[in-house]
């Protein structure tokens, strides 16, 4: 038995920003699953079944928030599952979602992924010591940057690199009316002159905290046909997990993101990716993954991404694999929708309605998003036209 | 009170009352967490100014600290590794932001992987005692400890790092990179 | 109450499970756990539990902050989209260094309701209380209950709260904690976990002598308000065992997932299991109650049953939310 067809009917986001004062956390997941079901063209009776995913309940502080929340997803007297696999939850969430189509289980299902991060503490959650460590870092940043310094040292990249990833996608920010920031004076000095948060990234190269909620109607093949708007097909879906800091792990290129990449090319029937797939939307959170994701996905050679920076390569003007045109995670970071957004977004430039930050003529997209120590990986393939 | 397109719309009675915007619930849960077998032998050692790591049943792998299994094959740790408290910086971060909890601490401030010889994975520490700026990926430190009277059962016994002045490690040997064994991530 | 850390409590546990069976971590297709940061005390708790799985090289592997049950459901609907034909649940609790009644407190409205702490306890007691006054149990039938279980954990080695002698009587003398409900009448916490490993087809067969076979599975939701619910009745415990296929042949056993006698009674009469079916052989959840893993304990409790014989058809529950919010049925065979 194979899988059974798949297809993105419905996207809805709210337009992210540092607080959304006017809503509840229900309100605004709610705002973002009206929005998806309006535009499935489709209404609360059609969704068979919901999946939400977020960050840590100890960010807003609610245990175990679906219960809290199936009312106003309209999901009393319906299946939820919450899913929680880190920084990756968004797109594991679409993932769990889209199993239960291609498991023939139910006929559309709801989806969302949430942070109301003005009313949580993320800071705070992300530093609870361990019992009996000591607690050394602040923040996420101060993980990632000894790696991003690795691949630098490495791969010899020049050192602006980052600020190139950063400059341009605040740039497509500008392109996309969902996303946090809108930068409109941003010049590439400024990017360069920021202060540095975590050495080698400064403060312009690192996501913003957001409010925000991001909604996707799943469909099976009839759904998908029947369509009244453009829908994307699912080609390939995957996931992989690894410990961290483990002896000899590679953590600037680990092994799970690049077995997670390798099956979901597998699955989709691609072979050259960078040919084959016509936009990007990858978890950047801090400027110098791009490079590193494109290598480790099999975009670039080992050590080679960062000239598909430097080449304008990744550019939505006038690149040939344009990466996170809606502004990506360094634009709208509302961590436990993040990933749903980069597989959303891939699934709006397949379906032609991305709007001004669209990609023309692309007809195959990657959503990827990642979690934990660079340990967990979610990424979906999508296309325009039937696997 | 909604309706259909999803607008909120009030009842006339309370259309002017000021909107509350927000409350404020405090939460304080509390936890009182008993340590493993492993962590007790690690805490204790640690008041008598001695690192104590797990080798790996498998392959010798050393574990500080003792997580009480080696995850790359999910198997139990026992025997116990004295270590010396002397190694490397695998890597390094410099942070301009204070750590919630530690407004004491000056900024910037270099936090680094650890890497004590003789053990397989690092685990991180302050280093100090010189500028950031001259802080490297290979670079030798020690421990700095806190005065005997003070040592108690937890890590916190170490202070921070300090260089010892003895050339660096090559970065080709630093770190993660210095394992030689089954579980390199580039195949 | 265990020293272990949730991950030494899980190699064991994971070890046990593959190899009872003959497999390493490099033949399941997917693994799925249920934990809760909030029993932790630790945001992202469960990246650390992965260390017990041996996740290298990297698996397919996914999390859910719920009951290890929904994650078991995850698994099922993996399985049944055929790319795969192994998969590996896993879920545990330590409860013992928190305070879970004011900890489940927080799984409320966090606006209007979770200020006001409402204890666990209470909040099942409301439910007794409701359930007494409709005539739908007496004190004497909840004290009944609670003999059964404790007499039936007695088996169990895993239980925490069992007796061969204690009586009606002995219950009923108790002292009342949370008014109707006396020690008894509420399930008693236990840390643990729990391991389960599911196969399609053949390579069930291959693997095991006589496996349970999931025949039905599905889970419902109602409302959270316990102000809008009839707290009487569990319509979303109907749906799923209806849809489950749950009374579609004779059911040897139930193992229900209550967390006081007063839900157990409310279960019984909702789902309409009668008196000839066996309740709770493994004592419940009421025996020990190992907060985030009791649901799929219930799960693999009425599984071991059929796979040794002792019964054919088996009826699984899990529950998740205040006063059986959600609800999951299982029906296994061993046919």
């Amino acid at each position: 038995m194979a899988s059974r067809l798949t297809a993105v009917l419905g996207i809805g986001q709210t337009k992210y920003e540092s607080a959304r004062n006017d809503v509840s956390i229900a309100g605004l997941v709610r705002e973002a699953a009206h929005r998806a079901l309006a535009d499935a063209d489709l209404s609360w009776g059609d969704v068979d079944a919901v999946v939400i995913g977020k960050a840590p309940d100890f960010f807003e502080g609610v245990m175990m928030p679906e219960l809290y929340l199936a009312d106003v997803l309209g999901c009393v007297g319906k299946p939820i599952l919450r899913v929680h696999t880190a920084g990756s939850v968004g797109g594991s969430t679409a993932l769990v979602a889209a199993s239960l189509i291609q498991a023939g289980i139910h006929r559309r299902v709801l989806t969302v992924g949430f942070e109301k991060q003005s009313e949580s503490n993320a800071t705070w959650a992300l530093s609870l010591p361990q019992p009996f460590s000591v607690s050394v870092n602040a923040g996420a940043g101060g993980y990632f940057s000894p790696i991003i310094r690795r691949y630098m040292e490495r791969s010899g990249a020049p050192k602006l690199i980052g600020c190139m990833v950063a400059y341009k996608d605040r740039r497509n920010a500008l392109l996309n009316p969902y996303a946090h920031l809108h930068q409109h004076d941003l010049t590439f000095d400024k990017v360069v002159e920021a202060p540095m948060l975590w050495d080698p990234i400064r403060y312009s190269e690192t996501c913003p905290s957001s409010d925000g909620a991001c909604a996707l109607i799943i469909g099976d093949e009839l759904a998908g046909d029947t369509s009244s708007t453009p829908v994307a097909w699912i080609h390939g879906a995957a996931m992989r997990s690894e410990p961290n800091n483990f002896p000899g792990r590679d953590e600037v290129n680990p092994r799970a993101s690049q077995d997670c990449a390798i099956d979901v090319f597998r699955q989709a029937g691609i072979t050259n990716p960078r040919v084959e797939i016509d936009a990007v939307e990858i978890y950047v959170p801090f400027s110098w993954y791009e490079p590193m994701w494109l290598e480790s996905l099999g975009f670039a050679e080992r050590d080679e991404g960062w000239r598909m920076v430097e080449d304008g390569s990744t550019c939505l003007d006038g690149g040939d694999l344009p990466v996170n045109c809606s502004g990506g995670v360094l634009s709208s970071n509302p961590i436990g929708a993040s990933g749903m957004i980069r597989f959303a977004e891939a699934a709006l430039q397949v379906r032609g309605m991305a709007g001004e930050h669209q990609v023309d003529g692309a007809r195959r997209a990657l959503g990827h998003a990642y979690g934990g120590g660079a340990q967990y990986f979610a990424m979906w393939v999508v296309g325009s036209n039937k696997p | 009170m909604s309706t259909d397109d999803g607008e909120v719309r009030l009842p006339e009675r309370i259309r002017d009352f000021e909107l509350v915007k927000s409350v404020r619930t405090p939460i304080r849960l509390r936890y009182d967490y008993r340590p493993s077998a492993a962590a007790a032998s690690y805490l204790w050692a640690y008041s008598e100014r001695r690192i104590v790591g797990h080798r790996s049943p498998v392959d010798g792998a050393v574990f500080i600290p003792p997580r009480g299994v080696d995850p790359r094959f999910g198997v139990a740790t026992f025997e116990e590794v004295e270590l010396p408290d002397t190694g490397h910086i695998g890597n390094f971060c410099i942070t301009h932001l204070p750590i919630p909890g530690r407004e004491g601490l000056e900024v910037p401030y270099v936090s680094a992987w650890i890497h004590l010889d003789g053990a397989s994975v690092g685990f991180l520490g302050l280093v100090r005692g010189c500028h950031t700026g001259e802080v490297r990926i290979g670079m030798r430190v020690r421990a700095v400890w806190k005065p005997d009277d003070e040592l108690a059962a937890t890590a916190e016994n170490i202070m921070h790092w300090e260089p010892t002045g003895e050339p660096d490690v090559p970065i080709s040997r630093s770190g993660n990179q210095a394992f030689q064994g089954p579980s390199q991530g580039m195949s | 109450m265990t020293d272990m850390t949730e991950v030494q409590l899980m190699v064991r546990l994971l070890e046990a499970a593959r190899s009872s069976i003959g497999l390493e971590q490099a033949d399941i297709g997917f693994t799925c756990s249920g934990s809760s940061d909030f029993l932790a005390g630790q945001a992202f708790s469960f990246v650390q539990t992965l260390d017990a799985v041996g996740a290298f090289p990297p698996i397919s592997e996914s999390h859910v902050e719920m009951d290890g049950a929904f994650a078991f459901y995850e698994a099922w609907v993996k399985l049944q989209i055929g790319e795969i034909d192994t998969a590996l649940v896993y879920s545990y609790g330590k409860s013992s260094p928190g305070s879970i009644r004011d900890v489940l407190a927080l799984q409320f409205d966090p606006y209007y309701v979770a200020p006001l702490w409402p204890p666990s306890d209470a909040v099942i007691a409301l439910q007794a209380r409701q359930l007494l006054e409709f005539g739908i149990v007496s004190l004497e039938g909840l004290a009944e209950i609670a003999v059964r279980s404790q007499r039936n954990a007695v088996g169990n080695p895993n239980a925490v709260r069992a007796s061969s002698t204690v009586t009606v009587c002995d219950i009923l003398a108790e002292e009342v904690v949370t008014d109707p409900l006396r020690p008894s009448d509420l399930a008693a916490e236990a840390d643990g976990g729990c391991a389960v490993v599911l196969a399609t087809g053949s390579r069930a067969r291959d693997l095991c002598d006589r496996p349970a076979w999931i025949r039905g599975i599905d889970h419902r939701i109602d409302t959270q308000a316990l102000g809008v619910r009839d707290l009487s009745t569990v319509p979303s415990v109907v749906a799923a065992a209806q849809l489950a296929g749950a009374m579609e042949d004779r059911i040897d056993l139930a193992e229900l997932h209550s967390l006081s006698t007063s839900q157990e009674a409310l279960l019984l009469r909702e789902i309409g299991l009668g008196s000839e079916i066996e309740i709770n052989p493994s004592g419940g959840a009421l025996a020990g109650n190992t907060l985030m893993a009791a649901g799929l304990m219930r799960i693999a409790e009425a599984a071991d049953r059929i796979s040794k014989g002792e019964a054919d058809r088996a009826l699984a529950h899990a529950t998740s939310g205040p006063c059986l919010q959600q609800n999951l049925i299982c029906v296994l065979e061993g046919a």
